[in-house]
């Protein structure tokens, strides 16, 4: 067991290419950290690299306290668990689970007794005599985690390692994972695309965008407090809605009404280089159907009425749509978001708007409602560099903060 | 209605295939059955023979002129097919595993050696291989040999090295495996169909090849099968070899009949299966 400390760590490709850029990030001992990103973002070259698979192009990377750039993998005594399990398809499950004691010239006994323990562990006692192929997807991932803890490394990586599985034992094996992470206590950085993993899984997430490190954080105050419009995007489903707002006479026009600014942020408006227009960012629980909220919440917040699109009813509470007229909000990161959620193609006339209302609220399609939202809770980007203006040394505290 | 069709369809291909079958074996059938006739028969014009005789097969094995050859032909293959599956493993794993400058120029050349005109090369040949030495040598036919399998050796094998998920290498390598180990425990045992199945093919070339063979010897010291049946004359000049030059290309068949049936337990195909996603 041990920490593992990245020191600016780069990755550049003999084309000229920069996947990682001067990436700082401390893992301590028995931290479970989750590094989340779209598609191309660096995070499993980071991995890669952690696991002595890619070379460190610069800056350097130490693993309890050693410097360990220029050692191979063998040399660094890590785990890793592949998105294809990448099992040996010669060998049985105790074989599998074996290969890396037997590298190891563990004598027989040693090897027999560990594979038990790690098998009763993972609940893969009946199935040590068997052959890969023989196994199903969820219980071939448990042999590619076994293989992992069989040798009890100073740390596990996992690449992407549930997303082979479909979503009803992904939800299962995200326990699995989870328990026996805190079981074992063993420092582990697990890499996924999705973000309800990341959300789920670990103590701390790190989102990555091009290579570069968006936000560190526990995965609440990476939902409440994001830095920066990417990073707001990212985290949370259904995700934040984005609207367009334009700054004039010290208020927000928003597609939503007149949103009045609080002392702090028109402080940071005052400036003569300060951006004329902003994008509004709003989460689908921050709406509440104004019929339902008593007048002590009322004021708190701002009231528009908007056409219902769709409504979801979940049980629980309901999701609805509502469209919006004005202008929509534009960045480079919200087009960037949209690409990986394969929607960039996908632009209706105007805004749609997703909220998520009281079950109780009587709220049908086609109607035209009055909807309530948190004004404590709303985020304000600048469009030019994706920051997040509301945030106050690191505390996100909506729009009329003073 | 449809399984009416499907029966005929089945028909229809199983007639096909007993055609194609029965068209491709007469020549061997009818070769070994005139291995099994007597002199006196020989050209009666049956395809079964009236009279058996293991008479041929007798006379072949008495001749020390077969017998040499038959050694020198599974000497040769043999160690030309050892040679060009290690080397061609080699540079197959190379091609297919590694991005080094000159491997699309690599991949071109053998290309070109598998597809260059044999025939063209052999007075060359004749006339290196007499000034070096190695005219009517074993070398000097396990070395053509080799040249002209390796681009067949290394295309089916690198065909095989890319089937196999690269994630297992690595996987081997986070095991603690150094590369020779990663490359010995994992890969190489996936690969061994692929090994087999190129052994097999370098094998039959080498077996039966007759252009290098009757150029690049000139005694029973290196002459191969194929080219000492060409010298054939039976027991003693005077008698027709017909039936012993069918008895010993019947026996020339059963060593590359074996190899095939004894390696081909072994391709077992999707060996694979299991190693990566579900």
């Amino acid at each position: 067991m041990a920490d593992i400390v990245l020191d600016k760590v780069s990755k550049r490709f003999p084309d000229g290419t920069v996947a990682v850029r001067d990436v700082d990030l401390e893992i301590a001992d028995g931290e479970f950290v989750i590094l989340v990103g779209p598609s191309g973002c660096g995070k499993s070259t980071t991995l890669n690299m952690i696991a002595g698979l890619e070379d460190i192009s610069s800056g350097e990377l130490r693993i309890g306290g050693q410097r360990v750039n220029d050692k191979a993998p063998r040399d660094r005594d890590i785990a890793m668990v592949f998105q294809s399990y990448a099992l040996y398809p010669n060998m049985t499950v105790r074989e599998n689970m074996a290969f890396p004691l037997r590298l190891q010239k563990l004598d027989r006994e040693t090897i027999n007794a560990k594979v038990e323990d790690a098998a009763k562990v993972l609940e893969l006692t009946a199935l040590l005599d068997r052959k890969p192929s023989n196994l199903s997807g969820g219980q071939r991932q448990r042999v590619a985690m076994g293989r992992a803890i069989v040798r009890q490394p100073k740390a596990f990586l996992m690449d992407e390692p549930l997303s082979n599985l479909d979503a009803k034992l992904r939800v299962q094996m995200r326990t699995v994972v989870s328990r026996l992470q805190k079981q074992l206590g063993t420092t582990t950085v697990y890499v996924t695309h999705d973000q309800t993993e990341a959300m789920t899984l670990g103590d701390r997430v790190v989102i990555m965008r091009g290579g570069e490190v968006q936000q560190v954080g526990p995965p609440q105050e990476l939902y409440d407090h994001p830095r920066n419009l990417f990073v707001a995007g990212f985290i949370g489903s259904p995700s934040m809605n984005f609207l367009h707002a334009a700054v004039e006479d010290g208020r927000l026009r928003t597609a939503l009404g007149d949103v009045p600014i609080g002392d702090r942020v028109r402080r940071q408006l005052d400036g003569a280089d300060a951006p004329r227009e902003l994008i509004l960012g709003v989460r689908p629980e921050h709406f509440e159907d104004a019929a339902l909220i008593d007048d002590e919440t009322r004021r708190r917040g701002l009231e528009f009425e908007a056409p219902v699109e769709i409504v979801e009813s979940m049980g629980s509470d309901k999701y609805v749509y509502f469209t919006v007229e004005g202008e929509r909000a534009s960045a480079a990161e919200l087009e960037e978001l949209a690409a990986d959620a394969g929607a960039a193609d996908f632009t209706g006339a105007g805004a749609s708007l997703v909220t998520r209302l009281s079950a109780e609220s009587p709220v049908a399609e086609g109607e035209t409602r009055r909807v309530w939202f948190n004004l404590e809770k709303i985020h304000l980007f600048d469009p030019s560099n994706g920051r997040n203006l509301t945030l106050h040394e690191g505390r996100a505290a909506g729009a009329l903060a003073d | 209605m449809a399984t009416e069709t499907t029966t005929r369809a089945k028909l229809r291909w199983g007639l096909l295939d007993v055609i194609v079958v029965v068209f491709a074996l007469i020549p061997v059938l009818w070769i070994a059955s005139l291995s099994f006739k007597t002199p006196a028969t020989l050209t009666d014009g049956k395809f079964i023979p009236r009279e058996w005789t293991l008479e041929n097969y007798r006379t072949i094995f008495d001749t020390d002129q077969f017998v040499r050859a038959l050694v020198n032909s599974i000497g040769i293959a043999l160690i030309a097919t050892a040679v060009a599956v290690v080397l061609g493993a080699m540079a197959a794993y190379a091609i297919s595993r590694l991005d080094f400058p000159g491997k699309r120029l690599l991949v071109g050349v053998s290309l070109l050696i598998a597809m260059f005109p044999q025939v063209s090369l052999v007075s060359p040949l004749f006339e290196i291989e007499r000034q070096l030495g190695l005219f009517d040598t074993w070398p000097g036919l396990i070395l053509p040999y080799i040249t002209f399998a390796l681009p067949l050796a290394i295309y089916t094998l690198s065909a095989f090295f890319k089937q196999i998920p690269w994630d297992l290498e690595k996987a081997a390598k986070m095991d603690g495996a150094t590369q020779g180990q990663a490359f010995r425990r994992v890969i190489a045992p996936l690969a061994a169909p692929g090994l087999f199945t190129t052994a097999i093919l370098v094998f039959i070339f080498c077996w039966n090849d007759f252009l290098f063979a009757i150029s690049l010897t000139s005694t029973e010291r290196s002459r191969t099968v194929p080219a000492a049946l060409s010298f054939f004359t039976g027991a003693s000049q005077f008698e027709d070899p017909t039936g012993a030059i069918c008895a010993a290309a019947v026996v020339i068949t059963v060593p590359i009949i074996l190899f095939v049936l004894f390696f081909q337990r072994r391709i077992v195909s999707g060996l694979t299966s299991g190693a990566v996603k579900g």
